[in-house]
């Protein structure tokens, strides 16, 4: 697949942003079923309801994905992506405070 | 000691969901039971919806233009809930046009139509290759395209969401909506397959 | 207002704010600087841009852009297209 008039893609692409990209051009797709999980559906509800309620837009969504760094985006799931990005988010418009999501957190690691 | 908002960011993703309902629940933001009632009204959506418009716009030439006229106003005839759902564009394969949908930038695809996106469609090397090899992506299911057929890769980078209204196969002449719609399948409707029999 | 219409030829501005600062765009790499062809006016809609770090969004018209992949990649077949969705602040006459 190489060619001679290909041109690097410019250094300020963001890295989110794969049309073309040469690197995948002999990965293969995947194109097994995967079926998601029970974390799966809860975050994606979450994002809609958080949408529905006008606390949060799927723009603000994508966002906070494209905002991880490149080699987490690519070691997260897709839904990982999703709850990071839904914390950065609430976070950043002070619905929650880190205060609160420390405290919530300790609260969660007690229970399996 | 606090966490610095990159730590809190890092935690375990199952940990920050617990977290994070827990928290929203609290104040009145959210609901458990909230959440479970969206998870059975999003399972509900699948690509049947999407077979039987289909299958209809295969059996009727009057939905058929509707559909490709306004595909919200005709899903919605066939029971897909699209308020507050992002408008549906409706892709004709033609005997010289083959269409393929893709989100390269992430993952925007029909789900009032056809349910959850599959993981292939979210994937980094179907969203880099689908605009620049896609006959290499058809070829993942064993498709090909008889010469003569180019193909128009969609897009979908802003308001709207794609479904493809495959061709309806030979040898199909007589048969019933029901029958046509259990074999049209969630990939016939992005692009990556053809209907056959 | 739209400004553009269908079978008009357009450039994508060669322009690439992600340079400059956090920005949310939805116009490809891949497109940026490229010509095209208007095929459609899907509507008008408020800027991602904005709603994505929850500003004030205007309303801008969304257009149906056609490209050829070989005038963007040397491997392309003659006869495809991609048919992209792009707003009108990111669209000029070429």
């Amino acid at each position: 697949m190489a060619d001679a008039a290909e041109t690097e893609p410019n250094p300020a692409r963001a890295h989110h942003d794969l049309g073309g990209i040469a690197k995948y051009m002999c990965e293969a797709v995947d194109t097994e079923p995967h079926e998601l999980t029970e974390f799966d559906r809860e975050v994606d509800a979450l994002r809609q309801l958080l949408g529905m309620k006008r606390v949060m837009s799927v723009d603000e969504l994508r966002r906070g994905i494209e905002a991880i760094q490149e080699a987490e985006y690519h070691a997260r799931s897709y839904y990982q992506r999703w709850i990071r990005s839904i914390a950065d988010n609430l976070l950043r418009k002070g619905v929650i405070t880190t205060a609160e999501l420390e405290a919530a957190l300790a609260n969660s690691r007690m229970c399996p | 000691m606090s966490l610095s908002e990159t730590e809190l960011l890092h935690a375990p993703a199952e940990a920050l969901l617990v977290a994070i309902r827990d928290l929203l629940e609290a104040k009145g933001i959210v609901s458990t039971a909230e959440i479970a009632e969206r998870i059975a009204i999003t399972d509900a959506a699948s690509p049947r919806i999407g077979a039987a418009i289909v299958a209809r716009a295969w059996t009727d030439p009057d939905y058929r233009a509707r559909l490709l006229a306004n595909g919200s106003a005709a899903a919605e005839e066939m029971g897909a809930s699209m308020r507050g759902a992002p408008p549906l564009g409706v892709l004709e394969n033609t005997k010289s046009v083959h269409h393929l949908v893709v989100c390269t930038l992430c993952s925007c695809y029909p789900r009032a139509v056809l349910g959850y996106p599959p993981f292939w469609f979210k994937s980094a090397a179907y969203r880099a290759r689908a605009v620049r090899d896609p006959r290499g992506v058809l070829a993942e299911w064993n498709t090909t395209l008889p010469d003569g057929v180019s193909i128009r890769i969609v897009d979908s980078t802003a308001d709207y969401r794609w479904m493809v209204l495959p061709r309806r196969p030979l040898g199909t002449e007589d048969w019933s909506a029901d029958r046509l719609a259990a074999i049209v399948r969630e990939g016939d409707m992005i692009g990556v397959t053809v209907p056959s029999i | 207002m739209s400004t553009l219409a269908p079978g008009q030829i357009v450039r994508v501005r060669d322009d690439w704010p992600e340079a400059r600062g956090p920005v949310h765009i939805r116009t490809p790499h891949y497109l940026r600087g490229r010509i095209g062809t208007i095929r459609k006016i899907l509507g008008r809609f408020a800027n991602p841009e904005d709603l994505a770090f929850a500003r004030p969004a205007p309303s801008l018209t969304l257009y149906h852009v056609a490209f050829d992949p070989a005038s963007l990649w040397g491997d392309a077949k003659a006869g495809d297209e991609i048919l992209v969705e792009l707003y009108e602040s990111w669209l000029e006459e070429a």
